[in-house]
């Protein structure tokens, strides 16, 4: 038994040795100067592990205890305390009863030892036992050595020895007291020695249920975790003295919950990202500029000009009507995109801006602002146009030069409608968007006829990238930039709500246009508006009206006839419009939608599905409730009014709603290669009677005359080659 | 998201726009403590909201300690009466599969679907119109059952197997590192592992089998079905589901704030393929 259970208390004591020593100092040190009879046991003690190998000295947290265990084995197996015995035992208890009898005895001298006198007589025990008592204990040890070897292997088969060794073995009694009192003096407690030196036989085994059960205790598993607080114990103490912490009683809370974390964490990779916290620091040095916007701009005369000029929306005050509906960004989110559309308002020419809302993407998200510039300021706009023209020429000359070499098609490209100009219809607002509060604002493109065309075709999510491009079908014409701003002039096409009144159409343009187009498209705030009851608001829909124009199925809100052509193309294209009329109706019937300002209750339902969905705010306090839209139709898409003022509100991905799952368009058909026509069609194979029918008219053209036979036969040629 | 850190969890989720007003808030406090002490739930998810036509409703869970156990679903439609939901069964999927459209918001709403049966009568085999009605209630069930499957998150590490069997809360959890934290991998489907024996020795190899006894987003078909954000300067991760928009998971790198929450129709985006 000695033999196998001492290398492994090696192995335990080489990699936890570090820590042993300290506590076998400790331990040490505590017995050391406390009795003069404790003096004699140490001397024995101390040689013990002298003879043994090297090793043992450094002693691990198991074996650390070699002396507080000895102690422990000592009333226990009722074995004489001496030397070689225990340097036989130490292995065999440690191997049966290992760690659990090792830690508990260390931390109960902890507790009463080693506290009051920490540490001072440390250095002076080492020597002690190594120098001086060597020599004089070797002989007493070999002498009771051999006797108490056999009791120790029985001994340490039982895992509860105290009390029955005593009742077992009454021989032994003596030497349990003696080893009693030895034990008791050597941990140095007091009170137990005065008790128990006198009635010896009992005391241990009180003492040793006592210990048992606490230990028992201890050591019961935990039935959530699986743990035990005995584990826990000694690798907490294992850990702080591995680390050696300053102040380790500050921290014990948590080097106990990070014990418990290492449970649960991997070994990980040595290899960790050091800047990983890089980032966040990137973004709040970001945002900080947008609070040190306000601070720089200091004189008064400034605040009043902008005061006065005030273009930037309350942005939280929509949001407080937004979250009464249960909708909207968090108050902290809103307020940094206040603080950006005040960036935007102050760095660009604008008139009014509103915050139109957030489209979620992949990647990123999607802020946008809606804009109305002051006149004169879209520049941009028409360099843009521009550009799309010329790239619109250079294909054609293209077309036309390869023309000549390569086979004609057939399809002629419809006449692209023109997009419609800044502040009317689909492009009446500019946009810009970013991807977050202090990011760089970006102009959105002016939307044309044909992106909105397609966009209603296609059911794509946004990456959050601009550039992207739009890998659809059919194509999309544009990029992500062009696809959004596609998508935000149909949702407020289709959601932008206010109660009916709020606006009226402006008195002189009413006449303008309407001797124009038939059609108002302008509107202004009604001065006299009184206000609805928001009652009102949530029971009829028609308190609703759209003040956004309806978008066509062209794409465009007012008609555009592609039939009437500026005169230059009408010249141009007269010539193949002649060769192939009757292929395309000159007069195309006009489009015509709802006209501006009409009430909600008007649109299509989706399939049995209303499109909007009303709602008071609050039906505990309806008196001072508002009245809430949502839209069915763009989920995502609120409307809010209080009476008097209203608010619309957009967050979602940006797509429409549909009940039906997404199919997308059929490809066109095939065109034909070549004009099919008499010459290329396939006949078939004559039959034995065509065949002879044939020879009998071949004879009866015999009779003709000669010219006209060889004619004849040179056609017959030509047609077998046909057939073949 | 947890009940009891409702607030917070709400101002964390509410990138995706959805939250509640200030009157559902205070109601579902209230209630939902109430909640927990009568059904004696060991924990009280608020789950989300679906929104119908006519009215929403409000879902709640409880859970028992063992974390994975099935959850009992309530729903209500004030936010203080809470009624408790039957458990799904495959059959109420199969049968509620054929309804689409949107929820009224009327649990005792009837659908109208009509099927082709196949009748015999003697030899002859003809078919014949059935109109199945189906209760709006049936379809709440296995729509919240559905979502519960295929899309409720929970990141690595804030539960744990005992060595029992049960699955617990890990009280030592304390969020995922920030580089972790950017990776599908380190969150797990809150549901009973159904891939997970599918995975050949090598590839458990690496998997600790108390942390990872549940399946990973990682290999959510189709690939893509997430949308993997920082949000809040870096400090916030959101995932939302493609899959079912409407599910937002957020958590919050090296703090245990985490938690999903659905607001939405209650319609799977069966067009995904389409969007990616």
């Amino acid at each position: 038994m000695e033999d196998l259970t001492s290398p492994k208390q090696e192995k335990e004591n080489q990699e936890l040795g570090e820590a042993g020593r300290p506590w076998e100092e400790i331990a040490a040190s505590s017995q050391d100067p406390e009795s003069a009879l404790s003096e004699p046991l140490e001397s024995e003690q101390w040689p013990e592990t002298g003879p043994q190998p090297r090793s043992s000295l450094p002693q691990s947290p198991l074996s650390r205890s070699s002396t507080p265990l000895d102690d422990l084995r000592g009333p226990g197996a009722s074995s004489p305390p001496s030397p070689p015995q225990e340097a036989s035992f130490t292995p065999s208890t440690l191997a049966l009863a290992g760690q659990e009898l090792a830690i508990p005895w260390q931390s109960d001298k902890t507790a009463v030892n080693v506290n009051p006198k920490a540490g001072t007589p440390r250095s002076q025990h080492l020597e002690l036992p190594t120098i001086s008592d060597k020599g004089e204990s070797t002989a007493p040890q070999t002498c009771q050595s051999e006797g108490n070897t056999f009791q120790q292997s029985q001994q340490t088969k039982r895992l509860l020895y105290g009390p029955e060794d005593v009742s077992d073995n009454n021989s032994k009694q003596k030497e349990l007291t003696f080893n009693v009192f030895q034990e008791e003096d050597s941990n140095s407690n007091y009170d137990l020695d005065h008790a128990e030196s006198g009635v010896s036989e009992v005391a241990p085994s009180l003492l040793e249920i006592a210990i048992q059960s606490a230990k028992a205790y201890l050591l019961k598993t935990s039935s959530k975790s699986g743990l035990n607080l005995y584990d826990h114990l000694s690798d907490m103490l294992t850990k702080v003295l591995d680390e050696r912490p300053e102040n380790a009683v500050d921290i014990i809370e948590s080097i106990s919950q990070d014990v418990k974390m290492e449970h649960f964490r991997k070994k990980l990779d040595t290899l960790q990202n050091e800047n990983e916290m890089l980032p966040i620091y990137e973004i709040a040095e970001k945002q900080k500029a947008l609070f040190l916007n306000g601070n720089l701009e200091g004189a008064d005369q400034e605040l009043e000009d902008e005061i006065a000029e005030n273009s930037l929306p309350n942005v939280m005050e929509s949001a407080f009507y937004f979250e009464q509906a249960g909708v909207g960004l968090g108050t902290d989110e809103t307020y940094r995109i206040f603080l950006a559309l005040k960036q935007l308002t102050d760095t660009h020419p604008i008139q009014r801006c509103r915050f139109w809302g957030k489209i979620l993407g992949l990647e990123m998200n999607y802020i946008v602002a809606e804009v109305e510039v002051h006149e004169g300021e879209d520049e941009d706009d028409v360099e843009d146009e521009d550009v799309t023209e010329e790239r619109d020429d250079g294909d054609s000359e293209a077309d036309e030069n390869d023309e000549e070499e390569l086979p004609r098609t057939f399809y002629k490209t419809p006449q692209p409608i023109p997009k419609e100009e800044s502040r009317t219809g689909a492009n009446k607002y500019v946009y810009f968007v970013c991807n977050e509060p202090g990011g760089p604002w970006v102009k959105l493109p002016s939307v044309t006829p044909a992106q909105i065309v397609i966009a209603r075709k296609i059911k794509k999510f946004f990456t959050g990238r601009l550039e992207t491009p739009v890998v659809t079908y059919p194509p999309f014409p544009g990029n992500e930039s062009n696809y959004l701003r596609a998508q935000i002039a149909r949702i407020s096409a289709g959601t932008h709500v206010s109660p009916l009144g709020f606006y009226q159409f402006g008195e002189q343009e009413v006449e303008e246009e309407e001797e124009v187009e038939g059609r108002r498209e302008s509107f202004e705030e009604n001065p006299d508006f009184e206000g609805i009851q928001v009652t009102d608001l949530v029971e009829s829909l028609s308190n609703w009206v759209h003040h956004v124009q309806h978008i066509l199925s062209q794409g465009r809100c007012n008609w555009f006839n592609p039939t009437q052509k500026s005169e230059e193309e009408e010249e141009e294209e007269d010539e193949e419009k002649e060769e192939e009329k009757g292929e395309e109706p000159d007069y195309m019937e006009q489009e015509v939608g709802p006209p501006l300002l009409t009430p909600i209750s008007e649109d299509l339902e989706i399939q049995n599905i209303p499109p909007w969905t009303t709602q008071l705010s609050s039906n505990l306090i309806p008196q001072y409730a508002l009245a809430v839209l949502r839209s069915n139709l763009w989920p995502g898409a609120y409307a809010v009014s209080n009476g008097k003022k209203f608010e619309n509100f957009y967050i979602g991905w940006g797509h429409k709603y549909s009940p039906d799952n997404y199919t997308p368009p059929a490809l066109p058909p095939v065109y034909q290669e070549y004009p099919s026509g008499a010459e290329i069609t396939e006949m078939d194979d004559p039959s034995v009677e065509e065949e002879r029918a044939f020879k009998a008219a071949q004879e009866q053209a015999a009779a003709l005359p000669v010219e006209e036979m060889e004619e004849t036969e040179e056609d017959e040629d030509e047609e077998d080659y046909d057939q073949e | 998201m947890d009940a009891e850190s409702l607030l917070l969890s709400l101002e964390l989720a509410s990138g995706s726009g959805q939250g509640l007003s200030p009157d559902r808030r205070a109601s579902l406090l209230t209630s939902l403590t109430l909640l927990k002490r009568d059904y004696r739930y060991d924990r009280v998810l608020f789950w989300g909201r679906i929104l119908g036509l006519v009215a929403d409703y409000y879902i709640a869970q409880g859970l028992s300690e063992d974390q994975l156990a099935p959850r009992k679903t309530l729903y209500s439609l004030n936010c203080m009466e809470w009624s408790l939901l039957p458990p799904a069964t495959e059959d109420m999927v199969v049968q509620t599969s054929v309804v689409k459209g949107r929820f009224m918001g009327d649990p005792s709403h009837e659908y109208e679907h009509t099927e082709l049966q196949k009748m015999s009568e003697g030899e002859k085999v003809f078919e014949e119109e059935v109109v199945v009605q189906i209760k709006e209630e049936t379809r709440l069930v296995s729509v919240i059952d559905q979502i519960d499957k295929a899309v409720a998150v929970i990141p690595r590490g804030a539960l744990f197997k005992t060595p029992f069997g049960p699955i617990h809360v890990n009280r030592t959890f304390e969020g995922l590192s920030l580089s972790e934290a950017k990776k599908l991998s380190s969150y797990f489907h809150f549901r009973e592992p159904v891939e997970l024996k599918n995975k050949t020795l090598l590839e458990k190899a690496d998997l600790d089998p108390s942390l990872d006894f549940m399946d990973s987003l990682e290999h959510d078909i189709p690939k893509g079905s997430w949308s993997i954000q920082m949000e809040r300067g870096n400090t916030l991760v959101v995932l939302r589901s493609l899959l079912w928009p409407g599910l937002t998971f957020f958590h919050a790198p090296r703090t245990k704030n985490c938690g999903y929450i659905y607001v939405g129709t209650g319609e799977k985006n069966i067009d995904l393929p389409f969007m990616l």
